[in-house]
């Protein structure tokens, strides 16, 4: 830091800079109120704004991909046809797919969440390039817009994989839909390079990599990711696209092309964006964990680096969906093996995360009821993640409701209770009010009842050989299909309750105060909700370990 | 208020923004982002090498067969001539880090002079094949060349080549860009120079995915 530096860039107040104070008065609006119009949102550079437009938005899409979801679950309460006929069944669930992975899962966490709390994590006053911040949810929302256009006018029938060669001559329009995707794919490479650079850079003098938030790891390890995988994908979907529409033969059979290569190049990005997906979860769930046990993080470094490892090892475990692909048993003894590793850096994780909570003073609150229903969710998950990356048993598996049951827990399971407890945890810091407790209680053991009343029947159905994507299926499937709607019901019934009370209390919620669950993650150091430049006064300074929590032992109960 | 981009003001240089600790964070940030940015790009262009390589693992003879109807002396004068504006590109670097503005304006003409000469030559190479019927997939009609596999290696042709074009073109405008500001603010020098950088190390880039391609498509 050069205190002597003076600041020249453009949107630059006097008086916000490290020197601080001396423009006489000490009006630190906070950044919800810091301009009020439209364009003051619309146009801002502030990533906890910008995280703000981004959490706005995948809620939106969480809503429209849950009414889809709904539809597809209505039309199998019957065996025969119910309320839709094959063709819209067929669009309603890629809809639902598509906006679900791309739209609210991917961005979910880090482009919400991660905008609005890594800076602040570190100590800094924004990410390093905020203007690529801006573009990059202008580019989210275009290739939204593309994406929702192409599915009004024409929808896509191809499942959220697309694969070849179905995808290259379906007579659905496959062009803008892809082509949104790809656009997409620019939103998020432009997010996970911001926040690679910030990490890089923008730390706050004693913040050392070994000092870094766990959530902040995660992000990072997660943004690696992103860069590394999405091109990959991006290319693909131009390809599929030039395929549709103009012959190209790349993936088709007919002109010499390989569908498999598709399957390749698409597992070799969407392994991966699994991980994009839980990852940045797994980064949530370690800070609300030491929040609510009290307890430093069991493990600090484990957690860490099997972020990193997951990262790394899931680069290589892609074949684990081609196993039916005609591979050999060679490549698929080896995919086998990687998918094994993956498996062993979670655990490494879920035992600390138990060693965490061991002996700590848990408080039991809405986040950590998330936290309890994640544990279970990505044991439960991961566990069957291992069955199906078992090759004797993944080929009876594979393409039933038990693969849909898997990536639901793992994936939907993990990633959406992370997504619930942050949003619980840290409403407080971003909007300075509290929510009702016995309300989040409960409708946190609705949605976990109902998550599991929706996909437990799935793994049974899938067991018993129902295969996915079939719009019709024998009439001895029903009962279980009438439970997983059921469930389903439960699940909205509770989303429901969570959309009631919070935005109850973003406007009558009483006041939260600074830090009202005494956490000791560097966020909570700024005021709730945060000024616009994220601290007032002096750079502050982080003497600490991030997760320094003392349990309350003897003497040692001082951080009260 | 301070989150609206309003406030431009005649800064003087060194400049950087205020979210930064100095200016050398600043630069360093702006360094790694792009490097990072590149390897998306080489990233983007391994998935094209990954079908090349698949294909020509299925249809070898196809494909040494179609390699050797490209024009190998047209593609060798393009590797030299792009290979030559990335000498004047980091030049341009190398004269923006002295501050001699006319200097930088000078390579910057140069380099995308020769950019256009590559496009020029490329064009001339395209048409050529536009007229023959070597296209890609259904659209390949050439019938001195009738194996099973052609169609698809001039479908990777034309990708690869296709895509390079348009980093070319979008090299140039960011070269321009630089170019441009160098002759009419006269500000680049030893603490402002990281612009001209990082434009030539997209443009490396492009020279680099070249030196790829040629002996891909051209040699082996
Ligand atoms: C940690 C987060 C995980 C997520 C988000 C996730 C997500 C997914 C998704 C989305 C699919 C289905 C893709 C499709 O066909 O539409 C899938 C399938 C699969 N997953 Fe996972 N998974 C995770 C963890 C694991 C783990 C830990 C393993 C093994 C150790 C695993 C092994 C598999 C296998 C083998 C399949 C393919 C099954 C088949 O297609 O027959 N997954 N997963
Ligand atoms: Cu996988």
């Amino acid at each position: 830091m050069t205190p002597s530096s003076s600041p020249t860039a453009e949107g630059v107040l006097p008086g916000h800079d490290d020197a601080g104070g001396h423009d006489g008065h000490h009006h630190h609006p906070n950044y919800l109120v810091d301009g009020t119009t439209v364009k003051s949102w619309l146009l801002t550079i502030d990533h906890k704004r910008i995280g703000l437009m981004f959490l706005a938005s995948v809620l939106f899409f969480f809503l429209i991909g849950g009414v889809f979801a709904l539809a597809v679950r209505v039309e199998l309460l019957t065996p025969g046809p119910t309320v839709m006929d094959a063709m819209t069944y067929n669009r309603a669930f890629t809809l639902h797919g598509l906006i679900m992975i791309f739209l609210f899962m991917i961005p979910a966490i880090p482009a919400a969440f991660g905008n609005f709390m890594l800076p602040l994590m570190l100590g800094a006053k924004d990410v390093a390039f905020p203007r690529l911040n801006l573009a990059s949810f202008y580019i989210y929302v275009t290739g939204a817009l593309l994406m929702i256009w192409g599915m009004l006018n024409g929808g896509l029938d191809t499942g959220w994989t697309f694969y070849t060669p179905y995808s290259t001559h379906t007579t659905t329009t496959v062009a803008p839909v892809l082509f949104g995707a790809f656009v997409i794919g620019f939103s998020s490479i432009a997010t996970g390079l911001n926040f690679i650079v910030t990490v890089h850079t923008m730390r706050a003098p004693g913040i050392t990599w070994f000092k870094l938030p766990l959530f902040v790891w995660a992000i990072y390890a997660t943004s690696c990711i992103q860069v590394l995988a999405t091109p990959v994908i991006g290319l693909l979907t131009l390809l599929v696209v030039g395929e549709n529409l103009f012959s190209f033969g790349l993936f088709d059979p007919a002109r010499g092309g390989d569908p498999v290569l598709f399957q390749h190049l698409f597992w070799f990005y969407s392994h991966p964006a699994v991980y994009i997906m839980v990852l940045p979860a797994f980064g949530v769930m370690s800070e609300v964990v030491a929040a609510f046990s009290r307890k430093n993080i069991f493990g600090y470094r484990a957690v860490a680096y099997s972020s990193l490892g997951i990262a790394f090892v899931g680069f290589f475990a892609w074949g684990h969906h081609m196993f039916v692909s005609g591979q050999s048993t060679f490549d698929a003894g080896i995919f086998g093996v990687l998918t094994m590793l993956v498996g062993v850096f979670t655990a490494i994780k879920v035992f600390n995360w138990v060693g965490t909570v061991y002996k700590g003073a848990v408080d039991f609150r809405t986040p950590f009821a998330y936290f309890c229903g994640f544990l279970f969710f990505t044991v439960f998950g991961g566990m069957t993640g291992i069955a199906v990356g078992t090759v004797s048993l993944d080929m009876p598996w594979h393409d039933t409701y038990f693969v849909v049951a898997h990536f639901h827990f793992i994936m939907v399971g993990a990633t959406l209770m992370a997504f619930l407890a942050a949003f619980h945890y840290w409403f407080p810091k971003m909007f300075g009010r509290m929510y009702h407790e016995g309300w989040g209680l409960v409708s946190a053991a609705l949605i976990i009842l109902g998550f599991n009343a929706t996909f437990i029947p799935q793994f049974l159905l899938g067991n018993y050989g129902m295969p996915r994507r079939y719009y019709e299926y024998p009439a001895r499937f029903q009962a279980l299909n009438v439970a997983s709607t059921a469930g389903a019901t439960l699940l909205a019934f509770g989303f429901v309750i969570v959309a009631i009370y919070l935005t109850y209390a973003l406007f009558y919620g009483r006041a939260s105060g600074k830090n009202p669950w005494r956490s000791k993650g560097y966020e909570w150091l700024s005021e709730s909700p945060p000024p616009t430049h994220n601290f007032v006064g002096p750079q502050p300074t982080f003497p600490e370990e991030p997760h320094y929590y003392v349990a309350p032992k003897k003497d040692e109960v001082k951080d009260v | 208020m301070s989150s609206a981009p309003a406030a431009h003001g005649a800064a003087p240089a060194p400049k950087f923004a205020e979210h930064f600790a100095s200016l050398e964070v600043q630069n360093h940030a702006a360094r790694l982002g792009m490097w990072l940015f590149l390897s998306t790009e080489i990233l983007l262009f391994a998935g094209l090498f990954v079908c090349y390589s698949c294909y020509r693992f299925l249809y070898p003879e196809a494909f040494a067969e179609a390699s050797r109807h490209l024009n190998l002396t047209l593609g060798t004068v393009n590797t030299v001539v792009l290979i030559t504006s990335s000498l004047t590109a980091a030049l341009a670097v190398h004269y923006a880090k002295e501050g001699k503005n006319n200097l930088v304006a000078l390579m910057v003409g140069l380099t995308l002079l020769m950019a256009v000469g590559f496009l020029v030559i490329k064009g001339f190479e395209y048409s050529h094949k536009f007229h023959e019927g070597t296209l890609p997939g259904k659209h390949y009609t050439y019938q001195g060349l009738q194996l099973p596999g052609a169609p698809m290696y001039f479908t990777i042709y034309f990708l690869s080549t296709g895509l390079h074009a348009l980093h070319v073109t979008i090299g140039m405008g960011v070269l321009t860009w630089m170019g441009v500001r160098a002759l009419t603010q006269k500000n680049f020098g030893p603490n402002n120079y990281t612009g001209v950088e990082l434009a030539s190390m997209y443009w490396h880039l492009v020279d680099l995915v070249w030196i790829f391609l040629f002996p891909m498509l051209y040699l082996v």
